[in-house]
């Protein structure tokens, strides 16, 4: 019994857990309802892909011990990559093969930069937010390309399918990549090395593990994985804006540590980042079919984070004081 | 006698400046253990970081087994046998210890360009037995490595090292910031190192810890080998005396 609360109580994402279910019963009280209802599951599943894809790198980085402040602008390059490169006439596949391949560029930059000059990432990825940011509203002209009729497949990445079309196929993607990045974090090999990087890296060296290669390689994922997810925003709204994706990468930075993954590397799962992302994706929704005012969110999210570093800290502690015989 | 295992001959090294080897040679004789003391800057470590494939020699040569090598990382002395165990610890507390066991030498069931699926169940297995074989009794593999005690963990450590079947065993400082009942303990494996067959190389500034469990003594000063003895030919004084 002893061992079993331990083992609970050591798993970080589990007070998000909790408390996500929670607040999806008290939304759909509050909104007679409607929360839960047909129509506005659709919109929240719709849109939580987006977030929730961006969340994953975020939290794989953050477990690697790294941080990423430039997945709002990459998010935004991507898709703006591809749309200039579809509006001179490029098919579809080619473009957005370039838009991943610029996401992966900006990835490598990060964490090339971070490591070989031994900079905070925190310093690397700020100045990537401006630059990718930049380049985004250079490379359009500061207007939205228009592009050609039926270049995007949308029937592939937007479009709505399932029981009662529920779903967009960006969540099918989505539950897909973090299936994926989920296996790779706890099954293999690689995903192994991820941890002990981020966990102790003096360790991880001493072991041989070629931390500076895996550093660098989840610092690409994390970034074509934000341009995906910038790609299937830009896909549903049928427009490149080049402002999309501003605040995001603070979003998910709050997504993954409410999710329990620690700032100091080492802790935390996709599971829990997936939480935080739909914790996040909830409060927005349902405090707008509470008819609460809607400006009341960034303060929610706000004291959310807090709260959740201090109760998975009170919950660490707790479960080191439970003594089971190792 | 045998013939050594380890031949260190000419050994320089220098950082910025400073000598910090000055021509070291040294032989290590199979199955033995060898106690390396020396104040802070003495060299020791350096020695020992050319050793271990953490840091390049400027001149000299190793000869492991009669074969010259020259290990540009950790993971080329691991792969000849040579394994290290710093002080500051050579685990992540936040992994288990069958992983932290398997670390960077993880078994696959199957793999493409070098990353592959875990055989978890096999890390699991061969950790227990790993750590059973080392005489400490922990009974989950799953338990995090950041819940062991310190000597527990240096436990680990030898384990890990045995387990793949390494010749020689470095370990640097593993008694350091431990209480007196975990820092017997540890003496203790260094002792069963002996028995298993392994070579040993105990770093310690506690000179007492190192004549409880080693068979010859190397004093450093200065970047340079000031005494090599048995320890049945020395004391603890004469040692004090030259550092």
């Amino acid at each position: 019994m002893k061992r079993l609360m331990k083992i609970y109580l050591e798993k970080p994402e589990l007070a998000a857990a909790v408390f996500l279910l929670l607040l999806l019963v008290v939304f759909q009280i509050r909104s007679d309802g409607v929360f839960l209802g047909a129509q506005n599951l659709r919109g929240m599943l719709g849109l939580l892909p987006e977030m929730g894809l961006v969340a994953i790198g975020v939290t794989l980085l953050m477990i690697c011990g790294e941080f990423d402040l430039s997945v709002g602008s990459v998010f935004a390059l991507t898709p703006m990559t591809m749309a200039v490169l579809l509006a001179a006439g490029m098919p579809f596949a080619p473009a957005f093969a370039a838009g991943l391949a610029v996401a992966a560029l900006i990835g490598f930059i990060n964490g090339f930069v971070t490591i070989r000059f031994a900079i905070p990432s925190f310093i690397t990825t700020l100045g990537t937010l401006f630059v990718a940011r930049s380049l985004t509203v250079v490379i359009s002209g500061g207007f939205p390309p228009l592009l050609p009729p039926n270049a995007l497949p949308k029937w592939l990445f937007t479009a709505y399918v399932g029981p009662g079309e529920l779903f967009r196929m960006s969540f099918f993607w989505f539950v897909v990549i973090a299936i994926l990045v989920t296996v790779l974090l706890s099954r293999t090999n690689f995903g192994n090395w991820v941890r002990a990087t981020g966990g102790f890296l003096p360790a991880a060296q001493s072991m041989g593990i070629p931390t500076a290669r895996v550093k660098i390689a989840c610092f690409m994922l994390c970034s074509v994985l934000a341009g995906f997810a910038g790609t299937i925003q830009v896909m549903r709204l049928g427009a490149p804006l080049p402002s999309i994706g501003e605040g995001l990468e603070l979003q998910a930075v709050a997504a993954a540590v409410i999710g329990g993954a620690s700032l100091a590397g080492g802790i935390g799962t996709i599971a829990g980042g997936i939480i935080g992302a739909a914790l996040i994706r909830v409060i927005d929704n349902g405090l707008v079919l509470s008819r609460v005012d809607a400006n009341w969110f960034k303060m929610a999210i706000g004291l959310l984070t807090i709260l959740a570093v201090v109760v998975n800290a009170w919950l660490s502690k707790r479960a080191k004081a439970i003594k089971v015989e190792t | 006698m045998a013939a050594p295992i380890i031949e260190i001959r000419n050994l320089q090294k220098w950082y910025s400046g400073v000598h910090a080897l000055k021509n070291v040679s040294l032989d290590v004789y199979p199955n033995e253990a060898l106690g390396l003391v020396g104040d802070n800057g003495a060299g020791k470590s350096t020695l020992i970081n050319i050793l271990s494939g953490t840091q390049k020699a400027d001149a000299g040569e190793i000869k492991l087994e009669g074969q010259p090598v020259r290990f540009t990382t950790p993971r080329d002395a691991m792969n000849r046998g040579i394994e290290t165990i710093y002080q500051y610890n050579s685990m992540v507390p936040t992994m288990s210890i069958a992983r932290n066991i398997f670390i960077g030498r993880e078994p696959l069931k199957a793999s493409l360009f070098g990353v592959g699926i875990l055989d978890q169940k096999r890390m699991r297995d061969d950790s227990v037995r790993a750590v059973a074989d080392v005489d400490l009794h922990l009974r989950s593999p799953d338990a995090l490595v950041g819940e062991l005690s310190g000597g527990q963990r240096q436990g680990v450590a030898i384990a890990r090292a045995m387990h793949f079947k390494s010749k020689v065993m470095i370990l640097d400082e593993p008694t350091n910031h431990l209480s007196v009942k975990e820092t017997k303990k540890v003496i203790g494996f260094v002792r069963s190192l002996k028995e298993q067959g392994i070579t040993c190389i105990f770093i310690s500034h506690n000179m007492h810890h190192v004549f409880e469990c080693c068979d010859r003594v190397v004093a450093m000063a200065r970047g340079e080998i000031v005494l090599d003895k048995r320890i049945e030919e020395t004391s603890i004084d004469e040692i004090s005396g030259i550092l």
